[in-house]
């Protein structure tokens, strides 16, 4: 405990003395997310050390953990308890950290039926770019004093802030679990999903897959029952399912084999779910998360026209290479957007020391 | 200074502010004389009350953004109000600053349920959202008791939270996109109309600044389909540990009810008295606790609920047996606030939030203390989420009183704090609680916040001296504040 304080005390030192020395910093966890984002130089500043579980009751359904702390140690001692996160976010490695997980806001096949890592933090204690020790949030449900920070740093990714201690809200794991598999193309998921939606129906994930829907649905045997009986199709054994959805999450399925084996890009697009379907002529190929809310793509190489396309609906694309961090990764930002980020950025990084570049080149 | 001690600056401002806004806002939309601009004076604490230089009621965002133009060229304050229902002051005006309210902004531009979301002024009721996406069998999930009259432009400006908020989320759990006007006249989309944006998360920023960052002029929220049964149930308790035991118990078990409530005996009576009920007026407390989902997960997770009560002896369980006894149930405990007003003339409501653990020791001492500056203190909260509503009953004619209320009101939040809760859990800051903060936040802190503050409003044009204390201020406050000679809370870090 004491050693762990000690060491907060000790990155907020050296981040002071990198603000005086204008030093930048290159903020490291796991070291398994590096392609989800621009390449960052600077001295690495390693929070791998600064580990461990500081509170979890179960009870409260609340757990505060160090950065550094493993996502599997997090999860097996959740799952002790019958507990889980409730975002279901994509480790892409053993080494994954809480930190990073966070600080890259990521999520997974659960995130639109209950919600995103951002939903679920509560607080942050972090060392913003002048070597400052900040706690934001708490460990409460509710909190409105001050501007939400802690959920600010969520997507962030380092660039805000060094993220030391994360308090997150957790879920119950569902009583059962099950999933169905249906036939269908684009247009007949998108008639069928819309119509469950406004459905009280317990949905916890789905993918098209070529023409084949999964729908997991997750919660009480009856309510799952219930809704198995509205949607129809053929039940996945629950090996195969856990085994599908692991896949799914960590983009592990077979359909990004592409992107693992032949370094060949892969668009994020996060679009409105109804949104019509992405012209033939810009893709090659997709699969469909989050009932139409997440398409996974393969483009034809015009990433212009497939960034506009995506802009004009509303969404943003995200361009992926899991073999290297690349320039251009996130969606430009209009603008007013732009500028106002950077001021954003600047109010909590001076010096513009913390993860310089990563998301934007100026950001 | 009082607006009495400066009326040069008054005028010279409006000489200079009205010809400005006339140029592209109507003669109708500004208002200057006072005895109209006493209706916005205050909020629902009207405890605090300040003049506005004038009020101005634009109904496009172009005159929304010439307002902020004019505004920010004169260097005036804005003030923005949704429907004026907040309870710390925040939409109370500033002296010698516009009051910009946002009640024409009242229009639903549209529902979509394929994609479960509608696009709304921020000016358009609460319940209005509902109301309108029930036809799609859709509804907007953040309840809070004012729904009927307070605006979502408001909810979104303090994350308000509601009876339901336990299951399924506060107000920024519930959007998806804002457009915002900033303090220049610039206009900025911040979110999107997918589940995630690029860049830094805005619209989580936006959601809870009180006025402090910008003007929000649109705003896309989330529907959600809703539940096919839900059954209301309501158990009473012969003591306060037994019930706040109970509340622990339910969440402790795996269970999320869609709403977690608990109402202690003063509360009970006062609401049985004004809206008969049938609420046990004899008990300790109650808690109310709503299931929904499918009919048989309902019926289980009763069964399981009943078992928890039982175990505690709570007597009296009441189950709703169709929606019209539920809507009563809900109607009295939303009726709370009319309700506690008939008992005292003033009352002053507290927003703490505690971890749940803490619960039944917390309302032990809030009983203590509440004897100790001998007011009384009623407890009408949302337990489940531990987000204490502990109401200071006072008469504020009453000079002494009045200055108990608010010093027995610092100690309960300061209680707050100690066992790692907040000073507000939805309520908001604004003026009301803006001493307190320096209870939960260093200096450090604080600077962050005003950093942050300016990246949105360089010269504080947006709603000053709201939300986040200057240094000053809790260098004052934090010494007048001292218990037996230490500092609040000795053995806390502050960094
Ligand atoms: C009887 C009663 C019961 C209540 N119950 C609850 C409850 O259960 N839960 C809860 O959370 N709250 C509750 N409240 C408090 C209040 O209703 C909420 O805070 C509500 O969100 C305020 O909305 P409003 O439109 O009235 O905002 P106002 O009071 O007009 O303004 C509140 C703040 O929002 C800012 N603001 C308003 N509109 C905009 C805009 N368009 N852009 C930027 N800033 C804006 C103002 O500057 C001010 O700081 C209750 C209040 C009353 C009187």
């Amino acid at each position: 405990m004491n050693a762990q304080f000690d060491l907060q005390k000790e990155f907020a030192e050296y981040v002071r003395q990198a603000y005086a020395r204008q030093q930048q910093l290159h903020i490291q966890g796991g070291n398994s997310k590096t392609f989800y984002g621009r390449r960052v130089s600077g001295e690495t500043l390693s929070l791998r050390d600064y580990s461990g579980i500081i509170n979890y009751e179960p009870s409260e359904l609340v757990i505060t953990a160090r950065a550094g702390t493993p996502l599997h140690i997090i999860e097996a001692t959740l799952s002790e308890h019958g507990q889980m996160l409730g975002f279901e976010p994509p480790a892409y490695g053993p080494t994954a950290t809480l930190g990073g997980i966070i600080a890259c806001g990521l999520s997974g096949p659960r995130r639109p039926y209950s919600g995103a890592a951002r939903d679920f933090v509560l607080g942050i204690t972090l060392i913003n770019g002048k070597g400052e020790l900040l706690r934001f949030g708490g460990q409460v449900m509710k909190n409105v004093a001050g501007y939400d920070v802690s959920r600010l740093m969520c997507g962030a990714q380092g660039t805000l802030g060094i993220l030391l201690d994360i308090t997150l809200k957790v879920v119950p794991i569902p009583a059962y679990e099950e999933t169905r598999v249906l036939e269908a193309d684009e247009t007949q998921m998108q008639t069928l999903l819309s119509d469950l939606g406004r459905r009280p129906l317990p949905l916890s994930a789905t993918v098209l897959d070529e023409n084949l829907l999964y729908i997991r649905l997750s919660g009480a045997r009856a309510g799952v029952d219930a809704a198995a009986r509205v949607i129809g199709g053929d039940l996945l054994a629950k090996p195969q399912g856990d085994r599908y959805w692991q896949q799914i999450r960590e983009q592990e399925h077979k359909f990004f084999n592409r992107a693992r084996e032949t370094d060949t890009n892969l668009w994020r697009l996060s679009l409105a779910p109804a949104t019509k379907a992405i012209p033939d002529q810009l893709i090659s190929n997709q699969l469909i998360e989050w009932s139409g809310a997440l398409r996974w793509v393969y483009s034809h190489n015009d990433d212009e026209a497939l960034r506009q396309w995506t802009q004009q609906q509303n969404g943003h694309a995200i361009r992926l290479n899991f073999a290297d961090a690349s320039d251009r990764t996130f969606h430009p930002l209009a603008p007013a957007l732009h500028a106002l980020s950077q001021r954003i950025k600047n109010s909590f990084d001076p010096a513009g020391i913390l993860n310089p570049g990563r998301l934007y080149a100026d950001l | 200074m009082s607006a009495s001690k400066s009326p040069n600056l008054r005028e010279h401002r409006l000489g200079r502010l009205y010809p400005l806004l006339l140029e592209q806002l109507p003669k109708d939309a500004i208002i200057t004389a006072t005895e109209e601009l006493h209706a916005y004076e205050c909020d629902a604490f009207t405890t605090m009350r300040q003049l506005p230089l004038l009020t101005v009621l634009p109904d496009s965002i172009e005159q929304v953004q010439h307002v902020m133009r004019c505004c920010h060229t004169l260097d005036i304050p804005v003030v923005a109000r949704g429907a004026g229902t907040g309870l710390t002051a925040g939409s109370m005006p500033v002296e010698n600053g516009v009051l910009l309210g946002m009640s024409k902004f009242d229009q639903i531009h549209e529902i979509d349920p394929h994609n479960r979301t509608a696009l709304i002024g921020p000016g358009v009721r609460n319940q209005a959202v509902t109301d309108a996406a029930a036809p799609y069998n859709l509804y907007f999930a953040p309840d809070p008791s004012s729904q009927l009259a307070c605006s979502v432009g408001g909810n979104v400006a303090e994350n308000a939270g509601g009876v339901h908020c336990l299951k399924y989320g506060l107000t920024v759990h519930n959007i998806l996109e804002l457009e915002i006007i900033t303090i220049e006249g610039e206009r900025i989309t911040l979110g999107s109309a997918a589940l995630d944006a690029a860049g830094y998360d805005l619209t989580a920023i936006m959601t809870g600044s009180e006025g402090l960052l910008g003007i929000v002029v649109a705003i896309r929220v989330k529907l959600l389909p809703k539940p096919a049964s839900a059954r209301v149930l309501l158990a009473a308790f012969a003591t306060i540990e037994e019930a706040g035991t109970a509340i622990a118990d339910i969440i402790g078990a795996g269970l999320i009810p869609a709403g977690l409530e608990m109402i202690d005996q003063t509360g009970i009576r006062a609401i049985e008295e004004l809206m008969h009920a049938g609420y046990p007026v004899d008990a300790a407390a109650v808690i109310i606790c709503e299931l929904d989902g499918s009919e048989a997960e309902v019926e289980d997770e009763l069964a399981s609920v009943i078992s928890i009560l039982k175990r505690l002896n709570a007597s009296d369980i009441q189950v709703s047996t169709n929606a019209e006894e539920s809507r009563r149930i809900w109607a009295a405990r939303k009726a709370a606030f009319p309700a506690l007003a008939r008992l005292a003339p003033d009352n002053y409501i507290m927003d703490g939030t505690i971890p749940r653990r803490a619960l039944a020791e917390v309302w032990t001492r809030i009983n203590e203390l509440a004897e100790e500056y001998d007011l009384p203190v009623v407890n009408v909260f949302h337990a489940g989420d531990g987000n204490m509503h502990p109401s200071i009953l006072f008469d504020s004619s009453d000079e002494d009183q009045h200055q108990r209320a608010f010093e027995l009101g610092t100690r309960i939040l300061e209680l707050c704090v100690q066992v790692g809760g907040t000073i507000s859990g939805e309520h908001g800051i604004g003026l009301e609680k803006i001493n307190q903060m320096c209870l939960q936040f260093s200096s450090h802190e604080l600077s962050q916040f005003h950093a942050l503050k300016a990246a949105f409003d360089e010269r504080n044009l947006l709603n000053p001296g709201k939300q986040i204390p200057t240094l000053a201020r809790c260098a004052e406050f934090n010494a007048m504040h001292v218990h037996h000679g230490e500092m609040p809370f000795p053995h806390l870090e502050r960094f």
